[in-house]
C-alpha cells in the first residue's frame, strides 16, 4: 500500500468512527468527546499562530471568551437562533482581532508573548467589573441550546454532537485549504524567515495580521460552540489559565500540523478525566507530560510518530533512491 | 542612470558610530565591490539600503526614487533583491517551495523548471533546504535573490565558507548574470574582487576610505596597509 492510500484509509476510518460515536458512547463519554472536538477548533486555530505563523500568542481564551460572552448577552435577551448569534460571535472575535493585532503585532517574540498576556488579563478584569453586561464573577448562567431552525433539538446531546462534528469538519477543511495555499506558504515563510520574507518583497506584518484574525475568527467559532455546550460563560473561560491550557494542547500534541493540536486536546482532556476521579494533582500530571514532552519530543506527540515514520521508511527505502520530501 | 544613490549615510548603534557620510552611488549595470576590514560597516550599509535598519541620517535613493522611509518589502518591490551573509533561507521548506516564495510575490516571468535547471539544482527540489549541504544552501541564498528577478542585487559575501571548488562555481554564477542587473557585492576573496568589479569601495571604520577601478586600489599603499595591518590571515591573498 502506498502511503497515500494508506493515510486516505486512516482518514475514512476517523471520519466512521467519529460518526458512529453517539451510539457507542455514554452521554457523559460523548459529552467529553464534544468538549474534545470544540477545544480541538479552538487549538487548530491557535496552532496557525503558533505553529505556522511563529507567533506565540498568550490570549487565545479571549477570542473564545469574547464571542462566547456575545453569544451569552444575546441568549439573555432572549436572541437563540443559531444562524444569527453564530455570525455574532465570530464577528465579535474578529474586531477583537482586528483592534489588538494593530496593537500586539508591532512587537515579536518574548514581548510579543508579554503582550498578548496583559491584554488578555485586561478583557478577563473588564469580564469581571463590567457586571451589568457580563453578571462579573457569577457569570451568565443558564444559557439554552440554540435553534437551528429544523425540527431537531439540540437539548439531545447526540444532535448537538452532530452539530459540532459538521463544524469541526469545516473549520478542519478550511484551515487545512488556507495552509496549503499560496497566502498559507507565504505565513508559513513568516514562520521561518521574516527578515528573507521582506527582502523577497511581502509586507509580513499584513500576513501576521491576516493569519491573528483567522485563528481570531475560528477561535470565536469555537466559542460559540463552546458555550451552548456549556450553558455558562465567566470570567474563567478568557483567564490566561485557560490561554496557557491550550497552548500546552497545541505545543504537546505539535505545533504546525493541523492534526497536532487536535490530538493535544483529546489526550489532556481524556487523561484529565481519569487522573482526576483519582487524584487532586492534576496540575502537577499536566506539569510532567509538559517536561517529557519537551525533553523527549520537542515536535509534540504527532511530530514524534512521523519522526518514527520517517525512520522507518528510511530503513525500508533503497539506498540508491535519493529523493525524498 | 544612477540605479542606485547612498547619501551621507550615518549609523550610530548607542555610542558606537558604525558609518560616518557614507556616499556611493552606483551607475546601472555596474559592478559594484565594496571591500573593508571585519565591523567596517558592510553588512550594516546593506542593511540600511535594503530597509532591514534604519540610518540615523542620510538618504537613499533607488532609480532616483527616496526610498529612506520606505519599508524593505517596498524598496524589494522596486527590484532591489539581496542575500545574507549568514544563509537565511526557509530551512523547512522544499528548494521549490524557497523559489515558489520568491516567485510568486515578484511575478516572477521565469518559470520554475527552467530556472532550477538553468542553475543545475532541479533534481534537488524536493529536499528540504535545512537537508542540503552548506555549499548548496549558500547557493540558494543566491538562488533566491536571483529568483526575485532584481533590477539591483546587493550579495553579502556570498563565497563566505565555501570551499575553492564551490567559490568558482559561486564566481561563475555571478558572472553569467544579465549586464541588466546592478550588482554591489561584499567580499573578503579578492580573486572574486578583482575577477568582478568594475569599481571598488574600500570601507574602513565606518568611512569611505577610498573608491576607484581595481587597478588603482590594488596599487594605494593605504589599501593594503589596512588589510595587511589588520586582518592578516583574511584579507588579500
Ligand atoms: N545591531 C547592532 N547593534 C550594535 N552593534 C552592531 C549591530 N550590528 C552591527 N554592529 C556593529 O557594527 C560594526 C559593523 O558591523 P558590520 O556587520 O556592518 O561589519 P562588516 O563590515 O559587515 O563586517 P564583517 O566583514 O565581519 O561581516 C561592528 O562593530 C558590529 O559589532
Ligand atoms: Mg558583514
Amino acid at each position: 500500500m502506498t502511503p497515500c492510500t494508506s493515510s486516505r484509509l486512516l482518514r475514512l476510518v476517523v471520519i466512521l468512527i467519529l460518526l458512529v460515536l453517539p451510539f457507542v458512547l455514554s452521554s457523559y463519554g460523548l459529552s467529553i468527546f464534544t468538549k474534545v472536538l470544540i477545544f480541538g477548533i479552538l487549538a487548530m486555530s491557535l496552532d496557525i499562530l503558533i505553529g505556522y505563523t511563529g507567533l506565540v500568542s498568550f490570549n487565545h481564551a479571549s477570542f473564545l471568551g469574547i464571542s462566547a460572552y456575545t453569544v451569552g448577552i444575546l441568549a439573555v435577551h432572549g436572541i437563540n437562533n443559531f444562524w444569527l448569534t453564530l455570525p455574532a460571535g465570530i464577528i465579535a472575535a474578529l474586531l477583537l482581532a482586528m483592534v489588538l493585532g494593530l496593537l500586539v503585532l508591532r512587537s515579536s517574540d518574548a514581548y510579543f508573548l508579554m503582550i498578548t498576556l496583559a491584554f488578555g488579563q485586561m478583557l478577563y478584569a473588564l469580564a469581571w467589573r463590567w457586571r451589568s453586561l457580563t453578571g462579573g464573577d457569577d457569570g451568565l448562567a443558564g444559557i439554552p441550546r440554540p435553534e437551528i431552525g429544523l425540527p431537531i433539538s439540540m437539548n439531545d446531546y447526540h444532535n448537538f454532537y452532530y452539530l459540532v462534528l459538521i463544524f469541526f469538519g469545516l473549520s478542519f477543511y478550511a484551515l487545512s485549504k488556507f495552509i496549503r495555499s499560496s497566502l498559507g506558504r507565504s505565513i508559513i515563510g513568516v514562520r521561518e524567515s521574516e527578515s528573507r520574507m521582506q527582502a523577497l518583497g511581502y509586507n509580513t506584518w499584513a500576513l501576521k495580521y491576516l493569519a491573528y484574525i483567522v485563528a481570531a475568527g475560528f477561535a470565536g467559532l469555537a466559542g460559540v460552540l463552546f458555550v451552548y455546550f456549556n450553558g455558562f460563560i465567566s470570567p474563567e473561560d478568557l483567564s490566561w489559565s485557560l490561554s496557557g491550557m491550550i497552548m500546552l494542547m497545541v505545543i504537546i500534541g505539535g505545533a504546525g500540523t493541523l492534526i497536532g493540536p487536535v490530538i493535544g486536546v483529546g489526550v489532556i482532556f481524556i487523561l484529565q478525566n481519569f487522573i482526576s476521579a483519582y487524584t487532586e494533582r492534576w496540575p502537577l500530571f499536566i506539569g510532567i507530560i509538559f517536561v517529557i514532552c519537551v525533553m523527549y519530543a520537542r515536535n509534540g506527540i504527532v511530530g514524534y510518530l512521523l519522526k518514527l515514520e520517517a525512520k522507518r521508511r528510511r530503513c525500508n527505502e533503497s539506498p540508491g533512491s535519493k529523493e525524498h520530501l | 542612470m544612477k540605479a542606485l544613490e547612498v547619501k551621507n549615510i550615518c549609523k550610530n548603534f548607542g555610542g558606537l558610530k558604525v558609518l560616518q557620510n557614507v556616499s556611493i552611488s552606483v551607475e546601472t549595470g555596474e559592478r559594484r565591490a565594496i571591500i573593508g576590514p571585519n565591523g567596517a560597516g558592510k553588512t550594516t550599509l546593506f542593511n540600511i539600503i535594503s530597509g532591514i535598519t534604519t540610518a540615523s541620517s542620510g538618504e537613499i535613493f533607488i532609480f532616483g526614487k527616496k526610498v529612506t522611509t520606505l519599508s524593505p518589502y517596498h524598496r524589494a518591490r522596486l527590484g532591489l533583491g539581496r542575500t545574507f551573509q549568514k544563509n537565511n533561507l526557509f530551512s523547512d521548506m522544499s528548494l521549490l517551495e524557497n523559489i515558489y516564495l520568491a516567485m510568486r510575490i515578484n511575478k516572477s516571468p521565469l518559470n520554475m523548471q527552467d530556472f532550477l535547471q538553468q542553475w543545475g539544482m532541479w533534481n534537488r527540489r524536493n529536499i528540504k533546504v535545512k537537508k542540503l549541504s552548506y555549499g548548496e544552501q549558500r547557493q540558494v541564498e543566491l538562488l533566491l535573490a536571483l529568483a526575485q528577478a532584481p533590477k539591483i542585487l546587493l550579495l553579502d559575501e556570498p563565497t563566505a565558507g565555501m570551499s575553492p571548488v564551490e567559490k568558482g562555481l559561486i564566481l561563475q554564477m555571478i558572472k553569467g548574470l544579465d549586464r541588466s542587473i546592478t550588482i554591489l557585492i561584499i567580499e573578503h576573496d579578492m580573486e572574486v574582487v578583482f575577477n568582478l568589479a568594475d569599481r571598488i569601495t574600500v570601507l574602513h571604520l565606518g568611512q569611505v576610505l577610498c573608491e576607484a577601478t581595481p587597478e588603482i586600489v590594488k596599487a594605494k599603499p593605504r589599501v593594503q596597509e589596512i588589510y595587511l595591518g589588520t586582518t592578516g590571515e583574511e584579507g588579500w591573498h
